[in-house]
């Protein structure tokens, strides 16, 4: 109950606080708005059936029934009682029945492979992860960045993620689930913003010195908003070419990379880049999988020219694989 | 007899062997549970074993590898031992000339080193042929797998001339008749787990 | 692997903790140097201290032949415990450290990334393997022998080489004090990052022998125990009449001998990845980390329970005796335990249910983890029926057991929610999750072994501990808990990430705060409780219970006296009933003098568990630093003992029918002159440890 009181105390003061929405508490998307209302219940049911009674009569029992009191009966040697005994397994087998039944459904209302029901083809977005850095490669938009997440409003998003070292694990609270990124392996999230706003965006699993640091901004945008970011990375970004990735691939936080690339340096605490290939998420994947140090040619290459140019291409490749 | 089975699984010392059957309870039923545990240790080699089948990454597989004349050799080497090893446990119960329970113990070491000559010949053509343990996940996993079941045979084998020895030293005492009692479920024990590896890994790599 | 490496293998100056500092002085290397520097300074002087002292006042003949050597189940007991509590400090300061660092970690703080991470890493690994481990083998192996009324385990020689093995993984963590650096890759050390590519250092490897050898004495300690068990009873003692905690021990050590091995195979084979290039783990070439998961939460979640069920034991134990009242409900508490100890094999999936498996998968683990909640429940329910109708009295192990159900419900119910994949798709990796393993790991196990120091200190060494710096311990580390860790849930549900070493948020820092001053207060606890064994040695004339039955206890652990004789028994005693002691003390045959004594037949002393001891740990700091001539030898040296063991013959001694006689009367002497109290004084000076009997139904 304490605990309860605390949490929603203090979160109520962090909602409130501060420009970057840290907690599914304060949702930014319907997936983690069905999270928090999720969390309600089981904690709701929880503070009810379990803590209730429990709370009520273990100070109740303790001071009734303590050294001192003289009154109440005494029976030291009562070990057995049918009906507590069933009350005392019945209990806890009532609440964990209704607590699977939340289980079984949400898990699957929110699995974070499930594609998210919208009219709208989703955004697909890569992600790769660096030491001790996030690359958020668009494929359809032929950029990529890193420190910024940018995302559409209401627009479904579709991230397929990887790691290029060891096991990260890629987190945005105020929009739903985190999912591990593995190195030679892919995984899948489904998330979706429904307001503009910043929210914080995070590696939970700790991978080295620069771990503290592996943070990134997802920035949701109004749909108009999200078109002028891409038209302007486009503009300014630096080529995904074999010699940036390889300083991106460096074990170095995004401030060292920021320095590292010189032209990096008025992008905000950004990294943007353009012209990045369908194929480098996938080529990534097998480098790490083979353990070849290098990366092919191939996985600079342009073989869909058409990328390059439009919006049109956002809407067309939507669906998952 | 029920009473004597109750005892422990396996073969009993039987009563006349007095009060060394009586101890043989607490320090059989450990060894058991010893066993249990590490069965479990293999198990969990083995489900390392099967889930890298397929991760060869581009290496050589079972087919490559794998000689099944050579594997045969060794299992009948090593069931042969362990029926040597029940013929030794037989002249321990029924109290036997020493000189035919120490026949039986060194037969079985022979066949044992004959096994593990040539389960090394094997990894040695392996190795020629590119089959080294950094080669590959699945590799990895054969040579936890396989060299583990050799460890034991090794153990085993210095375990049995220890025991050979306390014989000559001190005779049947308690605690020489409990240490083969001891090294005889191990052998057997051992012989379950290659059966295993003959089917898991042999026989299922190359069908 | 290099054989011909140079003599001391990978050991160089560079080693040492102050060189950094030395040759780079730096602000942040002079503030991390000093730390560590002085951390492995009082590893070194502590040690210097000791041999000082223990050839100053000539005790190196005793500790070897009365402790060291002893197959005593009791002397091995009270040695695990000292090993757990020296740890327990080591791990306590750490963790201050690490909430100081973040109290102060708004943009930076004082500590290097790589100093805090190896913090979490020791804290975490020591906590677990070498505090609460030791603690409860340590607890189980004092008391459970003589709650069966068993002379001493099943195989004592045996008992001796766990010890070692324990002792020298502590020691390996120890020495990573003072030469080299431990693993950063925290307490489950995930490859790939702990594989040699990502950790090229010795860190790692300390850890994985550590924690090998630490395995490897706790699955030769769960066979041991689950023998005990089963074949050393006394006549009478059934299985529906042992005492709870023996059952808890005998739940625990059947999942020591089945969840260890799995530990074994994961350390051992990320051992083969960074010592000889194998592929078990790697990202390359088909190794998978994703076995490693399994492997070792297939290990990691059992050992949860090994841990929590002997506190569940003596939480039994205690708030019984403290009630005056016999355990309610006991058969629903056996078979509760027998289900957590099954399930506890059925839910390790839930340690990654954000590894991208399907949603039937991670529903079906996420209901067999909320199933432990059920005959965890009925636990709690069944204690409080046993303060119905009781008298419950507040002395200190009862305060921990009252603290206890009331956090560990907290901590049960935020277990509850993290067993909701939905809901762990959002506190997974955050500090939330570690307020929830602390919030169940130290009111469950911590204060369970504290309950169980407080409670048989006094058979073990023969006075009471003084109550009143007991008290003040107590209320330190249940307020303490509290304000160190639930901020960390509302952090934890504000996204902060565990083990970060800092922080830009500022809205995180009021509550950074608050759980440093929580743990400041629990260091204040840790200084209470050394103070208050200090003033119990003190005044140990005065609280004197040589009689052995200072808490009218109700199992045979308390029928004979404080300090038991080493053959525990003089007569091997008769059981008719659960409680065997308050059933005897009632029927008037507690004490009683025997017409005839026999020759009791013991475990002569073995060198066996020290020899081990000095051999493992040699053996693996020449493994960690690559000093292959070093690993040679003791890998020869291991064989070569166990061969000599095998050819000793003469083990055994007789402590004549005589020399029983003659204690056992003086024991009964002191019975027969001791004034029996009641239960109000139990705390004073007048309790010599006979209890006064009194008609069913009236307060004691």
């Amino acid at each position: 109950m304490r605990l309860a009181a605390l949490c929603c105390g203090v979160l109520l003061l962090a909602a409130c606080a501060g420009d970057t929405h840290l907690t599914f508490l304060d949702p930014q998307g319907p997936i983690a708005h069905q999270q928090r209302w999720h969390f309600y219940w089981v904690l709701g049911v929880m503070a009810v059936l379990v803590a209730g009674p429990i709370f009520l009569l273990l100070p109740f029992f303790v001071w009734r029934y303590r050294y001192g009191n003289k009154k109440p009966r005494y029976t030291p040697k009562w070990e057995y009682s049918t009906l507590l005994e069933i009350m005392s397994w019945s209990g806890p087998i009532v609440i964990v029945i209704v607590l699977a039944v939340f289980v079984w459904r949400d898990t699957h209302k929110l699995d974070p492979y499930k594609p998210i029901a919208s009219d709208q083809a989703p955004l697909q977005v890569q992600v790769i992860g660096y030491d001790w850095k996030w690359l958020f490669i668009y494929p359809d938009q032929g950029i990529a960045g890193v420190g910024t997440l940018a995302l559409p409003v209401g627009r479904p998003v579709f991230l397929h993620m990887t790691s290029a070292t060891v096991m990260q694990s890629f987190f945005i609270p105020a929009l739903g689930s985190q999912i591990y990124a593995m190195g030679g392996m892919v995984s899948q999230l489904n998330l979706e913003a429904s307001k503009p706003g910043k929210s914080l965006g995070e590696n939970t699993m700790y991978n080295g010195n620069g771990f503290h640091q592996q943070k990134f901004t997802a920035v949701a945008m109004l749909p108009a908003d999200f078109k002028a970011w891409v038209r302007k990375v486009r503009a300014t970004g630096l080529p995904l070419n074999a010699q940036n990735l390889k300083v991106l691939a460096q074990r170095s936080t995004r401030a060292d990379l920021i320095a590292a690339l010189p032209g990096a340096r008025s992008m905000a605490g950004n990294v943007y880049f353009t012209s990045a290939s369908k194929s480098l998420f996938p080529a990534v994947v097998k480098a790490t999988m083979d353990g070849t140090p290098t990366l092919p040619e191939s996985a600079f290459e342009h073989r869909h020219t058409a990328t390059q140019s439009g919006d049109a291409a956002d809407a067309a490749t939507g669906k998952p694989r | 007899m029920s009473e004597q089975a109750i005892k422990h699984p396996g073969l009993n010392l039987g009563p006349a062997h007095g009060k060394d059957d009586e101890a043989a309870g607490t320090v059989m039923f450990g060894f058991w549970v010893f066993l249990m545990s590490d069965a479990i240790l293999f198990a969990m080699v083995f489900a390392t074993y099967v889930t890298s089948l397929h991760a060869t990454a581009g290496g050589p597989g079972p087919r490559d590898l794998y000689d099944i004349k050579s594997v045969f050799i060794e299992t009948m080497l090593l069931l042969a031992s362990s029926f040597t090893f029940g013929m030794a446990s037989l002249a321990l119960k029924y109290k036997h000339r020493k000189a035919r329970l120490i026949g039986w113990m060194v037969v079985t070491l022979v066949l044992g080193v004959a096994f593990l000559g040539f389960e090394l010949h094997d990894f040695s053509s392996m190795f020629v042929k590119g089959g080294v343990p950094s080669r590959s996940g699945f590799l990895s996993a054969f040579f936890d797998l396989v060299p583990l079941h050799g460890l034991h045979v090794t153990a085993g084998g210095i375990w049995l001339i220890c025991l050979v020895g306390q014989i000559v030293r001190y005779g049947l005492d308690t605690k020489t008749k409990l240490g083969i009692m001891r090294l005889a479920l191990f052998w057997h024990f051992l012989d379950i787990v290659w059966i295993a590896i003959f089917s898991v890994v042999y026989l299922a790599g190359l069908t | 692997m290099n054989i011909v490496d140079p003599p001391l293998g990978r050991l160089q100056w560079s080693s040492l903790p102050f060189w950094d500092m030395l040759q780079h002085p730096t602000k942040g290397n002079i503030i991390n140097g000093l730390i560590a520097t002085g951390a492995a300074s009082l590893v070194v002087i502590g040690a210097i201290a000791l041999v000082v002292l223990l050839t100053k006042y000539k005790l190196w003949r005793p500790l070897w032949s009365n402790w060291l050597t002893s197959p005593d189940h009791k002397k091995i007991g009270i040695m695990y415990v000292v090993i757990a509590l020296v740890m327990l400090a080591r791990a306590l300061i750490e963790a201050v450290l690490m909430r100081g660092q973040q109290a102060f970690g708004l943009g930076g703080g004082f500590l290097s990334p790589e100093h805090f991470a190896q913090l979490f890493s020791t804290h975490g690994t020591i906590m677990i393997f070498f505090m609460a481990m030791p603690f409860l083998t340590g607890v189980i192996n004092y008391v459970m022998p003589m709650q069966i009324g068993a002379r001493d385990v099943s195989f004592p020689v045996l008992n001796s080489i766990s010890l070692g093995l324990t002792a020298a993984g502590a020691a390996l963590v120890m020495v990573s004090l003072v030469i080299g650096k431990f693993s950063t890759g925290g307490w489950f050390g995930y490859p790939p990052y702990t594989e040699a590519n990502f950790s090229p250092g010795v860190g790692p490897d300390y850890w994985i022998w550590a924690l090998s050898l630490a395995g490897l004495g706790s699955t030769l300690t769960g066979i041991n125990f689950a023998v005990t068990i089963y074949k050393e009873r006394a006549p009478g003692m059934q299985w529906m009449r042992m005492p709870l905690f023996t059952w808890t021990a005998l739940c625990t050590a059947i999942i020591m001998i089945f969840a260890m091995p799995p530990l074994t195979v994961a350390t051992a084979q990320l051992a083969l990845d960074r010592y000889l290039g194998f592929h078990y783990f790697t990202n390359a070439l088909g190794g998978n980390m994703m076995n490693f998961a399994n492997l070792f939460w297939l290990f990691g979640h059992p050992e949860v329970y090994i841990l929590i069920l002997p506190a569940f034991g003596v939480y039994s134990e205690t708030i019984s005796t403290f009630s005056g009242k016999a355990l309610f409900g006991y058969r629903s508490l056996v078979m509760a335990t027998m289900a957590i100890a099954l399930l506890s094999f059925t839910v390790w999936l839930h340690h990654f249910f954000t590894m991208g498996q399907n949603a039937n998968i991670n529903a079906v683990f996420g209901i067999a983890s909320m199933l432990i909640g059920i005959p965890t429940g009925v636990k709690i329910y069944d204690w409080m029926w046993t303060m119905f109708r009781g008298r419950v009295r507040f002395t200190v192990p009862m305060v921990y057991a009252l603290g206890f159900i009331v956090l560990f419900v907290l901590g049960g119910m935020s277990g509850i929610l993290l067993a909701n994949p939905t809901i762990d798709y959002q506190v997974h990796n955050t500090v939330f999750l570690v307020a929830h393993f602390h919030n169940v790991a130290v009111p469950g196990v911590l204060f369970g072994m504290l309950s169980a120091y407080h409670f048989w200190f006094p058979k073990a060494f023969g006075f009471r501990l003084n109550e009143r710096w007991g008290m003040i311990s107590a209320l330190c580390w249940i307020f303490g808990f509290v304000g160190a860790f639930f901020p960390l849930y509302a952090l934890g549900i504000m996204g902060l990430p565990r083990r970060t070493v800092a922080y830009t948020e500022a809205r995180y820092v009021p509550l950074e705060w608050m759980a440093f001053l929580g743990a400041l207060l629990i260091l204040v606890a840790l200084l209470a409780l050394l103070w208050q064994l200090w003033l119990s040695i003190r005044d140990r004339a005065d609280n004197r219970v040589f009689v052995g039955d200072p808490w009218a206890g109700r199992s045979l652990e308390w029928a004979n006296s404080a300090p038991p004789p080493e053959y525990n028994f003089a007569v091997i005693p008769q059981i008719e009933s659960r409680d065997a002691f308050t059933a005897a003390k009632e029927q008037g045959r507690a004490y009683l003098r025997p017409d005839t004594y026999v020759d009791i037949e013991l475990p002569k002393n073995s060198a066996m568990g020290p020899a081990i001891a000095a051999i493992s740990f040699a053996l693996a700091f020449g493994l960690v630093w690559h000093i292959w001539w070093l690993v040679i030898l003791c890998f020869l040296a291991a064989i070569a003992s166990m061969i000599i063991r095998g050819f000793a013959r003469d083990t055994r001694r007789i402590v004549s029918a005589q020399q029983v006689r003659q204690e056992h009367h003086r024991w009964i002497d002191a019975v027969d002159q001791a004034t029996a109290i009641s239960r109000a004084d139990e705390c004073t000076s007048v309790n010599v440890g006979l209890a006064r009997q009194e008609a069913d139904g009236v307060v004691p």
